[in-house]
């Protein structure tokens, strides 16, 4: 019994939904569905405009309440949880819509960050300009995402593509075990896009990391695993070859379905 | 180095100040202790309305509660009149700081013009106890105190007071620079700029900002003391909306996030109504442009004014 098959690995799955719905009135946004993430896993959410792909995100990270279903994070079930305890167990996410400290400083925005998870973030009576281990870290990540030398510049004055990559900094801030990427190539031109790809190929291979995205050079690039969302609704899954020949996901692409 | 030269002119402006003291009128004395008092009230509005963006339209209730609290402990047990004077401080700080804990419950799981609205109509309360509770706080006659304390000083002499209050304002000014500099304050900045984001971080919002409302009815609490020994009567008047509304006025017309700025305001408030009033019967349509032009013109109010300079001239430069 040394061989673990492919399709059920002797991990735990680090995130978990299991028939996740959400309606807003009469209208089902998210309907049924029931993913696993294993450690490392690369998995993308597609599906057209309106499937209910971030709102399926907004209920995993606790932004919205789910209206049946359950989320369970390293085994615990965090269905009712608000979203600041399930990033304290390792979870984050970035935004669709850029969602930074458009005032702050680059080298602020990213601080915030890294302190989030903190006990520090509670100490009112010593600088933050004090924390020696707090700015190292802050410098490690602007370093390794090209940024230190633009520290001092609000973020508002960046680039939208800046912006972009200065959002996916602040999800690996806490440095989580669960990132939810919420179309981080959204907007992007071709050429930055591919360096998106190529960023998020280097990351940490133990990270699990959850993608929805609309670019699919990135989607086919960077995930394995394909979950296709349909007015909610899981309509097909399977490794990223065998979407990509599905003749339903064509059809609901062009349309036609 | 651009804060170091910042604190050197704070530092010197305070000193001046202070140096200028003996020398200014008794009504002059009494005009800059009010601004100082005022100004640690405005102070602790910046911590929530400029670094959390919580607009409380209710913080003359701490400054109520200090000032009852001071004037009953005085009138009824002669408490307060030596050297428990440093007691009541404390306990006055404290009852703020219970009464923002309270009142925080409701204000705070509302945002923007609904927490306004919560912490006017809180505040409101206060002043409705005030000026109903006949027994306690003597009504529309408030309370007289019989002085000032005694404890080897005489804070009855208006100058002495005069330096006990601009220490307790040097002290809060510098108590609430720590703050808003820690991780804690830096927090407070990032709820005010993007709440949800911080949700996602791992803060939990809602206790970060009932810390700060709870920090800001503390120094409300202290301003309360100060105001009751300053005046020698505690009246309704203290906590009327007026007074909320004023102090609102000063952290906006001085500039907000700045703390500095809330006692600029405090200064330009009180001078302008004490001397304009003594001048023209409709001071308070002066007062009133001068928060129209300032809410139009002067986003950064008037601790902006620099920044607004520098971009003008480099604008004219560049053309």
């Amino acid at each position: 019994m040394t061989t673990a098959s492919s399709g059920a690995p002797d991990r735990a799955p680090v995130l978990e939904l299991r028939a996740l719905s959400k309606s807003f009135g009469g209208l089902v946004a998210v309907e049924n569905v029931t993913l696993q993430v294993y450690p490392g896993d690369r998995k993308a959410i597609i599906g057209p405009n309106g499937a209910g792909k971030t709102t399926l995100f907004n209920l995993v990270s606790g932004v919205l309440p789910c209206s049946a279903g359950q989320v369970l994070l390293f085994g615990r079930d965090v269905t009712r949880w608000p979203s600041h305890r399930r990033a304290a167990l390792g979870m984050a996410r970035t935004f669709q819509i850029t969602s930074l400290f458009p005032k702050l400083t680059v080298l602020d925005n990213v601080l915030l960050a890294i302190g989030g998870l903190r006990r520090t973030k509670f100490v009112m009576w010593r600088s933050l300009a004090s924390y020696r281990e707090l700015q190292e870290k802050a410098r490690r990540l602007l370093e390794g995402a090209g940024y230190w030398d633009r520290r001092d510049a609000e973020v508002r004055n960046l680039s939208h593509g800046e912006q972009r990559q200065i959002e996916i900094v602040l999800g690996l801030a806490g440095d989580p075990k669960v990132l939810l990427l919420d179309e981080p190539a959204a907007g992007l031109a071709s050429g930055e896009s591919r360096e998106m790809a190529e960023f998020l190929k280097r990351l940490d291979p133990q990270l699990a990391i959850v993608l929805i995205e609309h670019d699919m050079d990135v989607v086919f690039d960077v995930v394995d695993h394909i979950s296709v969302l349909h007015f909610g609704r899981v309509v097909e899954e399977g490794p990223a070859e065998q979407i990509r020949a599905s003749e339903k996901v064509q059809e609901i692409y062009l349309g036609t379905g | 180095m651009s804060g170091r030269r910042k604190l050197a002119m704070l530092i010197g402006v305070l000193a001046a100040l202070a140096a200028w003291a003996p020398f200014a009128g008794p009504f002059a004395i009494l005009l800059i202790t009010q601004a100082l008092v005022l100004a640690i009230v405005a102070m602790s509005l910046d911590l929530l309305l400029g670094y959390t963006g919580l607009p409380s339209l209710g913080q003359a209730a701490y400054l109520g509660v200090g000032a009852y609290l001071t004037a009953i402990l005085a009138t009824r047990y002669g408490f307060g009149m030596d050297w428990s004077f440093w007691l009541v401080i404390v306990l006055g700080a404290l009852a703020g700081a219970a009464t923002a804990a309270l009142f925080g419950l409701f204000a705070i799981r509302a945002t923007g013009v609904y927490f306004l609205m919560i912490t006017l109509a809180l505040g409101m309360c206060v002043w409705g106890l005030a000026y109903r509770w006949n027994s306690l706080t003597g009504g529309d006659n408030g309370i007289n105190l019989p002085g000032r304390p005694e404890f080897g000083i005489r804070l009855a002499d208006d100058l002495t007071y005069f330096y006990v209050v601009f220490g307790f304002f040097v002290a809060s000014l510098g108590a609430l620079h720590v703050i808003v500099q820690s991780p804690f304050g830096r927090s407070l900045v990032g709820i005010r700029e993007r709440e949800l984001r911080m949700r996602v971080l791992g803060y939990n919002t809602w206790l970060h900002k009932y810390i700060a409302f709870v920090i800001a009815g503390g120094f409300g609490g202290l301003a309360g003391v100060l105001l009751a020994y300053k005046n020698g009567l505690v009246s309704p008047e203290d906590v009327i909306l007026t007074t909320s509304v004023d102090v609102l006025l000063m952290v906006v017309l001085g500039g907000p996030g700045t703390l500095v700025g809330a006692a600029l305001g405090s200064a330009v408030v009180v001078f302008l109504r004490e001397y304009l009033s003594t001048l023209v019967h409709w001071w308070p349509y002066v007062l009133g442009g001068v928060y129209v032009l300032t809410i139009l013109y002067l986003p950064g109010g008037l601790m902006g004014i620099p920044e607004h300079v520098r971009r003008w001239r480099l604008r004219s430069a560049n053309h």
